[in-house]
């Protein structure tokens, strides 16, 4: 699956969350959405998952828009991980796993044999089947994290929009998730996570798209990742290096302040 | 609703206890009155045809009434699970998006203006009437996309309203027994009810059940927050407007038939809600029917009270049921 967006322009009252991005991404890989607060990150996921009302532009599936697929399909076929999600009720971890198999179900009917082989799977995948009998109020924040992240991979989409997957996880949970959703992408699925972290991002991801100011301002493998990117998209400098082959991103001063680029603001798709 | 019978086996069998208890609590509510009667001598002389006096009492009387109850308790609880799972909160009851309070003032504008006693399914109309009324008023809110706070803000305003208009019945009331009668009319009661007025309200619960018990799975989905349930294939405009109209029919249905009874929805799903494992679509259909055992019994009490004039059921519901939720959110804040 193809999901494209088109000129997505997105703007609260005054303020311009996003504009004119045009960004695709496709299953089979693992893209990273990077850049600072208020850059538009959420926007960019909701306008992909089909959930942000736009003032122009589109989203695209497999070159269709939402409403010409079948009802229903898109549920299938996308799944869409909320930002620091909440339970309203204190429903038991499997419960809420079996949500990600409401697409799949019939009106009226019960859970099937996959229905149920997909909630293990995904259970254990995200590492919380020892956690299927509590509920999300009894798991400290890294465990309901693995939860809900359990939940979207319930879906079994051909699309995973993770946003902020890893943000509360500890250490070793946070390689943990990213290597997970790196075999959901070498699994065949497309995987979208919004991270904060440079070293998961640029370890872990194919590809990674920069937003800033509501702006794309780079898209392409890890190595387009440069300094001055980073400098113009977060305004940090970084310290860079290599471990095993593989490279790091360490955040180290504010840079020179440099016009336009990287202004913070609050994330207007709030959380 | 069916949903994860596989993994939980024990819902199913606590919806049929319910079930059975409901069924009991009726035929109880059959065999409770103020004159002797000797109900399977009268079921058999209805089942055979013959116009006795007991067969009289059971159909004309004692019928209705328990059926009433039963299908009022089961509206209200239902609605009640239904609506707190819509706004995701566990103070909402079935009148909050204001289809009650809409619905009595339509009954009391029939008492108010003297039609009442024209023709006997006149009171039942003009409530039915007035919960429509207040569901046009707040489609016309909801029905152009606004979300879950408007739909709150909108039921609130159309109660209040309602109330301030009710109010004003009583206070231009020129007639002192009008007014009484409006005030006990307000209490709720299933004294006195008719076969014919089963038959009016009945209908219009049926189809609001069927509206409310199809949006179990959306329900569930809300669990997660309104990005999660849209992601999940549920169009919750369509949702909304589906609980609005099920919960207008239901609610409208019983308080036009009853007058306003309180608490049942709000304490019921309260109640029952750990023993589904909190999952808001499996509470619909267990809530109802403990809404019907409830207001099942606390009938049969009000019968069984040596107290005449018989108390309204709705002041003791609300007897009952307030100290209970004091106990409950008692229990809420010890476990938080």
């Amino acid at each position: 699956m193809r999901i494209e967006a088109i000129n997505a322009t997105v703007r609260f009252g005054g303020y311009s969350a996003l504009t004119g991005v045009d960004c695709a991404v496709r299953s089979g890989e693992m893209v990273g959405l990077i850049g600072p607060n208020g850059a538009g990150k959420t926007t960019l996921m909701r306008v992909l998952a089909d959930l942000q009302p736009l003032q122009a532009g589109e989203a695209r599936y497999d070159g269709r828009r939402a409403h010409e697929l079948a009802r229903g399909e898109l549920a299938r076929r996308v799944a869409f991980l909320a930002q620091g999600g909440e339970a309203t009720w204190p429903l038991r971890v499997d419960h809420l796993v079996a949500l990600g198999r409401l697409p799949h179900r019939r009106v009226f009917s019960g859970p099937s044999a996959a229905d149920r082989a997909a909630v293990e799977a995904a259970l254990r995948s995200a590492d919380v089947a020892h956690l299927r009998a509590r509920t999300l109020g009894a798991l400290s924040g890294g465990e309901r994290a693995r939860a809900l992240l359990a939940r979207a991979l319930a879906v079994q989409a051909e699309m995973l929009l993770a946003d902020e997957p890893v943000a509360a996880l500890d250490p070793l949970h946070q390689l943990s998730a990213m290597a997970l959703l790196r075999s959901v992408a070498r699994g065949g699925a497309g995987v979208v996570a919004v991270l904060h972290d440079l070293t998961l991002a640029v370890r872990f991801c194919d590809r990674l798209i920069v937003l800033a100011g509501g702006r794309v301002v780079a898209d392409g493998p890890p190595s387009a990742l440069t300094d001055a990117v980073l400098s113009a998209a977060y305004g940090v400098d970084v310290v860079r290096g290599e471990h095993r082959g593989e490279p790091f991103i360490v955040p180290w001063a504010a840079s020179a302040p440099s016009p336009g680029a990287g202004k913070p603001a609050p994330d207007p798709a709030g959380p | 609703m069916s949903g994860a019978r596989a993994r939980a086996p024990a819902a199913w069998p606590l919806a049929a206890a319910l079930g059975g208890l409901a069924l009991a609590a009726t035929f109880a509510s059959l065999l409770v009155g103020y004159v002797h009667l000797d109900v399977v001598a009268a079921l058999g002389d209805v089942a055979h045809g013959r116009p006795s006096l007991a067969a009289l009492v059971l159909v004309q009387l004692r019928l209705p009434r328990a059926a009433l109850g039963c299908a009022v308790g089961f509206s209200l609880g239902l609605t009640g699970a239904a609506m707190q799972g819509l706004l995701r909160n566990p103070l909402a009851d079935p009148g909050v998006v204001g289809v009650s309070g809409g619905a009595a003032l339509g009954a009391v504008v029939v008492f108010y203006s003297g039609l009442a006693g024209a023709f006997s399914l006149a009171l039942p109309l003009g409530g039915v009437a007035g919960a429509l009324v207040a569901t046009l008023a707040l489609y016309a809110l909801v029905g152009r996309g606004a979300g879950t706070m408007t739909l709150i803000l909108a039921g609130v305003t159309i109660n209040s309203f309602a109330g301030a208009l009710t109010a004003l019945a009583l206070n231009l009331s020129s007639n002192p027994y009008a007014a009484y009668e409006i005030m006990f009319w307000l209490m709720g009661s299933l004294a006195d009810r008719s076969l014919p007025q089963l038959w009016l309200a009945l209908p219009l619960m049926l189809v609001g059940w069927g509206l409310l018990l199809s949006s179990a799975p959306a329900l569930d989905a809300l669990t997660l927050g309104e990005d999660t349930a849209m992601s999940l294939g549920f169009d919750l405009k369509r949702l909304r407007l589906t609980l609005v109209a099920g919960s207008a029919l239901a609610v409208g249905g019983a308080v036009a038939v009853t007058g306003a009874i309180g608490f049942v929805g709000l304490v019921v799903p309260h109640l029952l809600r750990p023993l589904v494992g909190h999952r808001p679509g499996r509470l619909l259909l267990v809530s109802g029917l403990g809404g019907a055992i409830a207001l099942l019994v606390a009938d049969i009490a009000v019968r069984l009270l040596p107290i005449h004039p018989e108390l309204k059921l709705g002041v003791v519901t609300a007897l009952i049921g307030a100290p209970f939720l004091l106990l409950l959110i008692d229990r809420l804040r010890r476990e938080a």
